[in-house]
């Protein structure tokens, strides 16, 4: 598309949300970076004091082509095809030495319809291909019910469906659980959603693989995430997820299936070049319920420490797989919900809590520390209209919610609507 | 007690919300929280009103309290004060002579001061550092301590056979492997059992022929030979600085050139421990620093209360609970003098290291979260210095630069590895 203009992705996230550090920058053709976002000139400490640097004519790898772009994580300007080789051969090799896979297993793949689950399907169908992996693969989608964001994102994983010929199953909070995001933060308010999203989404994975009969979960998790995560923990002193840790064994997993990360040490702006070079389709915007969550802090620190020094990403990720925590603090033992038999530490597993407190009005019972009325709920005895308040209860009676037709568990049903949205605005294929 | 309730303006179905905030701030009415008869002075961690005597009272029995609890410091020991001039150190520099009041049984009377100076590499002229060393120097003096002023160009003097020899091999049973190693050649720490192990006196006997030996310090400014060695150095040390492409690097190189330097102050003059003075608020950047430099390994032993890598010497950090506030208003209210010294990333850009970028945000965090600080220094104490996956029996290989365990199989941990760009 001659004379199109658009705006420099480098630095925009896949969910759309535009950072510190990111570009921006507007420029001429139809290429998602900017030519200082390709060549990395942002953000490089000017202590040198030097003037930028002159690009490279040719290609590092294999000296013939032109350069056409210079990778995030090391810096060298590599062709097209010899930045999709590196990227390829790095992820197979993460998977061999991690020993993640076994011939023979079913693979369920946590596909959002986002960049990195669109990555690591089309990745994991062609090295499986290629290397001969042995693995039989499956999509399978969660549906939140965040209408305008989820709905958009699982028709983009319809249109991977198509193409790539991997069954997909569909699973939804709506029939897991009775409650759709929509409907829990109409009741919650503005913050805390991402608690109750954030556990339901985990059980529902494994419910959904096992119902397709899955040995294990491969989610699109990036170094980009990793690192967020160990600086979030930290940050929120929560040792317990410290020692569980980053790492990516695949069979230490604490759910029911055991999951693994194959992209773990793929920096997000790498990723983001691989959908484009490799012309993949998926969607990008940000959750409307996202903006308050605490990890935009540490995603916003991410972003200026890859500024400063860009190893900053992969160093994150090796600190945390190292950390070595003292061996008397207490830790949370395993054991399994009375309810619904899931893994649990307390009694009662954290979603179970949650919906128990939707289920009665209730809705901050699993959020923040409310031990005492918890108990006092379990023992039967009323609460008094204050402690009502502080668990949220509205003051009011709400109206009572249309019925919207549960479809059968795991049935591939689109319950509202066709809607359909194509992917990026700025690339056209 | 003053109550401000804080109306939330919320639509829908959040009205029920609406007094869901209230926030109650100590006011001048109020006693101090501790004696409940003077009125404070000022407020510390979340709403702890005190009065000056009340407060000086708990300062000092942090730091008594801190030594104690951790039994670092036996009575009679010799211990060696690091002060850069700063507000933590100079602080620390006060409670030590709290401490060392003659009626106390348990007191510190065998301490002595050294202080460094980095104005080199620091962009200062010699007439800044001049006046620096001047006003340190009437603190040092005052302090009726001996002292000992230590220059960062005087690393150039360790090198030929000291600091190589005994960071690599702490004296100990336990280092035996360890070999001299002439350069850092990394094939030659890989050999096992390659050379013998120093016994400890032919070590001291090492440090005694280089305590003999005249350092060309700064002291002796009349000497124009001196003078002119010095002006060297210093060319040097700007130079090696200058070879350092980013800021990130250079703090690093800073820190490790001066640890080695009063690590061997405190060996030439038979030091077994050496007082750091770090601060809770310091700590915290320090720790989310050293995660993002791929130091997840070794974090425990940065942080601790007692670092003890080096074998013979150990490093402890007495101040490590006291926040950034706290010490400020102790200085202020009890006139500790300090001696301000620009830094390497004084009015540096906000991104042009990963140390001001970390201090950035957690002070940014720290006025919305008030509890950020505190939180990260409590993560921090809940690691311990082993590493998870080393098996017990074995001497771990050892960091050639800083000593800490290696976290990788292959070659340098990885901070000390060259950062690319």
């Amino acid at each position: 598309m001659l004379g199109a203009v658009g705006r420099c992705m480098l630095g925009v996230t896949g969910s759309g949300q535009v950072h510190a550090g990111s570009c921006r920058q507007v420029h001429a053709g139809n290429w998602p970076v900017c030519a200082a976002g390709v060549w990395g000139r942002r953000g490089r400490e000017s202590s040198s004091g030097s003037g930028p640097p002159t690009m490279p004519a040719t290609c590092s790898a294999c000296g013939t082509s032109p350069a056409a772009l210079r990778r995030p994580k090391t810096g060298h300007a590599l062709c097209r095809a010899c930045f999709l080789a590196a990227f390829e051969e790095e992820t197979h090799q993460a998977i061999v030495a991690g020993r993640l896979f076994r011939p023979g297993e079913t693979v369920a793949i946590g596909a959002s319809g986002g960049k990195d689950s669109t990555v690591l399907a089309h990745l994991l169908q062609l090295l499986d291909q290629r290397h001969g992996y042995g693995l039989r693969l499956l999509l399978l989608s969660v549906d939140e019910g965040i209408a305008g964001y989820r709905d958009a994102s699982l028709a983009a994983v319809r249109r991977h469906q198509h193409r790539s010929g991997l069954p997909l199953h569909v699973v939804s909070y709506r029939q897991l659980y009775g409650w759709s995001m929509d409907r829990i933060a109409r009741h919650l308010g503005p913050r805390n959603n991402c608690t109750f999203c954030g556990v339901f989404r985990r059980q529902a994975l494994d419910r959904g693989a096992l119902l397709m009969g899955a040995d294990k979960i491969a989610t699109g998790h990036n170094a980009d995430d990793v690192a967020e995560t160990v600086l979030m923990n930290f940050l929120r002193g929560d040792v317990g997820r410290l020692r569980r840790g980053a790492g990516a064994g695949p069979a230490g997993g604490e759910g029911a299936v055991p999951r693994c990360k194959p992209l773990r040490h793929a920096y997000e702006k790498e990723i983001v070049l691989y959908a484009y070079f490799q012309g993949l389709d998926y969607f990008s915007t940000e959750c409307v319920y996202a903006p308050q969550a605490y990890r935009g802090y540490a995603r916003a620190l991410l972003k200026e420490l890859e500024a400063a020094r860009p190893s900053a990403v992969a160093d994150l990720g090796h600190s945390g797989e190292r950390l070595s925590l003292r061996s008397d603090l207490r830790m949370p033992a395993r054991g399994t919900c009375q309810r619904c038999g899931y893994v649990a530490s307390q009694p009662l597993c954290k979603a179970c809590v949650l919906l128990e407190g939707l289920d009665r009005g209730l809705p901050k019972l699993g959020i923040g520390k409310h031990r005492r009325l918890r108990d006092k709920l379990q023992d039967g005895q009323p609460l008094t209209q204050e402690e009502r308040r502080r668990l949220g209860a509205l003051a009011e009676e709400e109206p009572p919610e249309e019925q919207v037709p549960l479809g059968e568990l795991g049935r591939d049903e689109e319950l509202w609507g066709k809607q359909e949205l194509r992917g990026p605005r700025d690339l056209d294929f | 007690m003053v109550v401000c309730v804080a109306l939330c303006m919320t639509v829908g179905p959040y009205s029920g919300n609406r007094l869901a905030l209230i926030v109650s701030f100590p006011s001048c009415a109020e006693k101090c929280m501790k004696c409940k008869e003077a009125s404070p002075v000022l407020v510390i961690r979340v709403g702890d009103a005190f009065c000056k005597a009340c407060f000086r009272e708990y300062f000092v029995h942090k730091f008594r309290a801190m030594l104690g609890k951790n039994r670092a410091i036996y009575p009679g020991e010799k211990v060696l004060l690091a002060l850069s001039g700063g507000p933590a150190s100079s602080s620390m520099l006060r409670q030590v002579q709290e401490v060392s009041a003659p009626q106390r049984s348990n007191s510190l009377h065998l301490a002595s001061l050294v202080c460094y100076s980095e104005g080199a590499v620091c962009g200062q002229s010699l007439a800044e550092r001049g006046d620096t060393l001047l006003q340190m120097e009437t603190i040092l003096q005052a302090s009726r301590f001996p002292y000992h002023l230590a220059h960062l160009e005087e690393v150039f003097d360790l090198p030929s056979s000291i600091l190589q020899h005994a960071p690599h091999n702490p004296t100990g049973p336990k280092n035996s492997y360890k070999e001299a190693v002439e350069g850092f050649i990394r094939q030659q720490r890989r050999e096992e059992g390659g050379s013998p192990s120093l016994p400890e006196r032919q070590i001291q006997e090492k440090l005694a022929e280089v305590s003999l030996r005249d350092v060309p310090g700064m002291e002796g400014l009349a000497d124009p030979e001196a003078r002119l060695l010095a002006a060297v150095r210093t060319e040097q040390l700007i130079r090696l600085f200058g070879s350092v492409k980013t800021l990130t690097a250079k703090e690093e190189l800073l820190q490790t050139l001066r640890n080695h330097l009063i690590l061997h102050t405190a060996r030439t003059q038979g030091y077994s421990k050496v007082m750091m003075g770090e601060s809770c608020t310091r700590l915290a950047v320090k720790l989310l620093t050293n995660l993002s430099l791929g130091r997840g390994a070794s974090l425990a032993m940065d942080t601790g209360f007692s670092d003890d890598r080096h074998g013979d010497v150990v490093v402890v950090r007495p101040m490590r609970e006291y926040s950034a506030k706290e010490i400020a208003f102790y200085n202020h209210l009890f006139g500790v003098p300090t001696v301000f010294t620009p830094a390497l990333d004084t009015k540096a850009l906000e991104k042009a290291s990963i140390h001001r970028v970390i201090e950035r945000f957690v002070y940014g965090l720290q006025a919305e979260f008030p509890s950020t600080v505190s939180t990260v220094y409590r993560t921090g104490e809940k690691l311990s210095v082993t590493p998870g996956d080393a098996s017990p029996a074995a001497e771990p290989e050892r960091c050639l630069l800083c000593l800490c365990a290696l976290d990788t199989n292959v070659g340098k941990c990885k901070r000390c590895l060259p950062a690319p760009g």
